[in-house]
């Protein structure tokens, strides 16, 4: 039976949460408006979500060694 | 697809194809290391740093997938097909938090696959095979896939006809793309990759300015698309812009699934054990989503496809059709070749990655245990033509309408591996047997519904009053976890033996920093 890791998570690692919350419930997004630059509310969003992740994971990058 | 050949495109497409051949063949040469050595053919040397990753893993992981079978589908049915957006994005989350830690225990443990992990962890020969039999099975219709990409715009050209004549210039592709896996390993993916990246962006970058400026902005293409959709009668299959509530369920099982089974794959797990530290995966968990930008506007082409009018007979034509009614001869030969060059790369490090498998946990382990590490090297590089053959063998007798299919069904058997390497990487709670049955159970659940749906990737669940089509390889992970915990409190209970556990929880997290002068770092590049 392993033991807990050695040493202690990050709190900050609980962010990366929030991209699988926003993606996984097309409920959420499937809809045609507010458009923007002629796509549908449901393409952008995903854009959108694409970048927030990225910055999301970059923010959990750069505080991965604070308590 | 053209009547006759496109002579323009046709020689630009090869000036390409003989470049990346060429660099192909130089990367044996490339940060040399001992090529008979299995670490240095088929992970070269694990010492990869941020940006040669990032490369190489965007090449490995963006491939004829995405610049066919994406748009094939969104072509064909609408909004469902975005599923790979939100799979490519929630995929690195996933991937920042797992992949780390099954690096570090790797490293230390010199494991090369990720069999080796599961017999490091669970001392148990047979679910090691299960797993390295998953990853090879696994990989065939994914690399089948590739070969689909390939031939859908050679035939776009103009080239092809009947007979042996029509597959002859696949067949050549493919003696090419072996002859350069054999001799390079990974390197030849690798150095490949930044030339493949720069002409995949380059033609996105055009197609995704160029073709909407011609079909009036992107308005006008989704309002195109939903007519098109609209006016759509029984048999055709019906489709939308705005994913439908009946879709909600299959749109994201397709696409937590799939991210979930994307890093178990063993091209994504070579990609990630040939990097130098667990931090340049963290970091390419950053800005590898760059490359999910590019999948998310060539899926967009799909729409573009409608709206240009263009008719294909089989929707994994749309793209190049789409590129044929658009552009000059000389770019689509540039952009076809991006296209091949795409499903090529790939398709190497599926092979090397195969190979790993059956020379590693199954000749190795099981048929020749004293086997040098010369002979590992040699059995690797002869499997790794092998497994392209096989990959043949899935076009002929699984021919699907859409191609993402094959990369469906891949996901299908690859994920039921999760319980015992990604929960492994976590916890040691599950018995080794447990977590083959639930294994075999699920690789059988999986199979017959993918048969029993016609060659479907997703199907109807019923629990009670709830009722969704859900994609396979999720409904059958669910099971296999479930079995696996059940019959891990019944064998505990009935005193049925463990083996051995060769990792410490220490393997698992980053080495303590250690104080170095930066000029000492060597392998990292800074971004």
């Amino acid at each position: 039976m392993t033991k807990r890791s050695a040493r202690p998570r990050s709190p900050w690692t609980w962010l990366l949460l929030i991209p699988f919350l926003a993606l996984a419930f097309p409920v959420l997004y499937a809809r045609a408006q507010p458009s923007l630059f002629g796509l549908p509310f449901f393409y952008w969003y995903q854009f959108a979500w694409l970048l927030l992740t990225a910055a999301i994971t970059w923010i959990v990058y750069a505080l991965r060694r604070r308590p | 697809m053209k009547s006759r050949p496109d002579v323009v495109a046709i020689a630009v497409f090869i000036v390409f194809f003989a470049l990346v051949t060429v660099l192909g063949f130089i990367a044996a040469r490339w940060r040399r290391g001992d090529l008979n050595v299995i670490h240095e053919w088929g992970l070269a040397g694990r010492r990869f740093g941020t940006v040669v990753t990032w490369f190489l893993m965007g090449g490995d992981l963006y491939t004829a997938y995405t610049m066919i079978a994406v748009p094939a589908l969104v072509y064909g049915s609408g909004a469902v097909g975005f599923f790979a957006l939100p799979y490519t994005i929630v995929a690195y989350p996933f991937f920042y938090l797992t992949m780390p830690r099954l690096w570090n225990v790797s490293k230390r443990h010199a494991f090369v696959t990720t069999a080796d992990f599961v017999q490091g962890r669970y001392g148990n020969r047979l679910l090691a095979l299960a797993i390295a039999v998953t990853g090879i099975i696994a990989t065939l219709p994914y690399i089948a896939l590739q070969l689909v990409g390939i031939q859908v715009v050679i035939s776009a050209m103009g080239i092809g006809g009947s007979g042996i004549g029509a597959d002859a210039p696949l067949i050549i592709a493919f003696v090419i793309l072996a002859a350069y896996t054999y001799t390079s390993g990974l390197r030849a993916p690798a150095l490949i990759a930044f030339v493949k990246d720069l002409m995949i962006y380059i033609t996105v970058i055009v197609a995704v300015i160029a073709i909407p400026w011609k079909l009036g902005g992107f308005a006008h293409i989704f309002a195109a698309a939903q007519n098109a959709f609209a006016a759509r009668v029984p048999p055709a299959a019906p489709g939308s812009v705005i994913l439908g509530p009946a879709g909600y369920w299959a749109f994201s099982t397709l696409a937590l699934g799939s991210a979930f089974a994307l890093f178990l794959y063993p091209h994504s797990v070579t990609g990630t054990l040939a990097s130098a530290r667990g931090d340049v995966l963290r970091r390419n968990a950053v800005f590898l989503p760059a490359y999910s930008l590019v999948l998310g506007l060539i899926a967009l082409l799909g729409y573009m496809a409608i709206a240009a009018g263009v008719k294909v007979k089989s929707p994994n034509s749309a793209v190049p059709a789409l590129f044929n009614a658009m552009f000059p001869s000389w770019f689509i030969g540039f952009a076809f070749a991006a296209i091949a060059i795409a499903a090529l790369v790939p398709a190497a490090i599926m092979s090397i990655a195969a190979a790993n498998l059956w020379t590693r946990n199954i000749y190795k382990a099981f048929l020749r245990p004293d086997a040098s590490d010369a002979q590992e090297a040699r059995i690797a590089k002869i499997t790794s033509l092998v497994v392209k053959v096989g990959a043949l063998a899935f076009i002929i007798f699984l021919p699907t309408q859409y191609a993402i299919n094959l990369q469906l069904l891949g996901g299908i058997w690859i994920l039921q591996t999760f319980p015992a390497i990604i929960l492994g990487l976590y916890t040691r709670w599950f018995h080794h047997h447990a977590l083959l049955w639930g294994w075999l159970v699920a690789m059988i659940l999986g199979s017959s519904l993918f048969l029993l749906q016609g060659l479907k990737p997703t199907a109807p669940l019923v629990i009670g009053s709830f009722s969704a089509v859900v994609y396979i390889a999720v409904e059958a992970v669910i099971v296999n976890i479930a079995v696996a915990a059940l019959l891990t409190v019944v064998l505990d209970r009935a005193g049925i033996r463990r083996g051995p556990d060769a990792t410490v929880a220490e393997d698992y997290d980053d080495p303590p920093p250690v104080i170095v002068p930066t000029t000492t770092l060597g392998t990292t590049q800074p971004l």
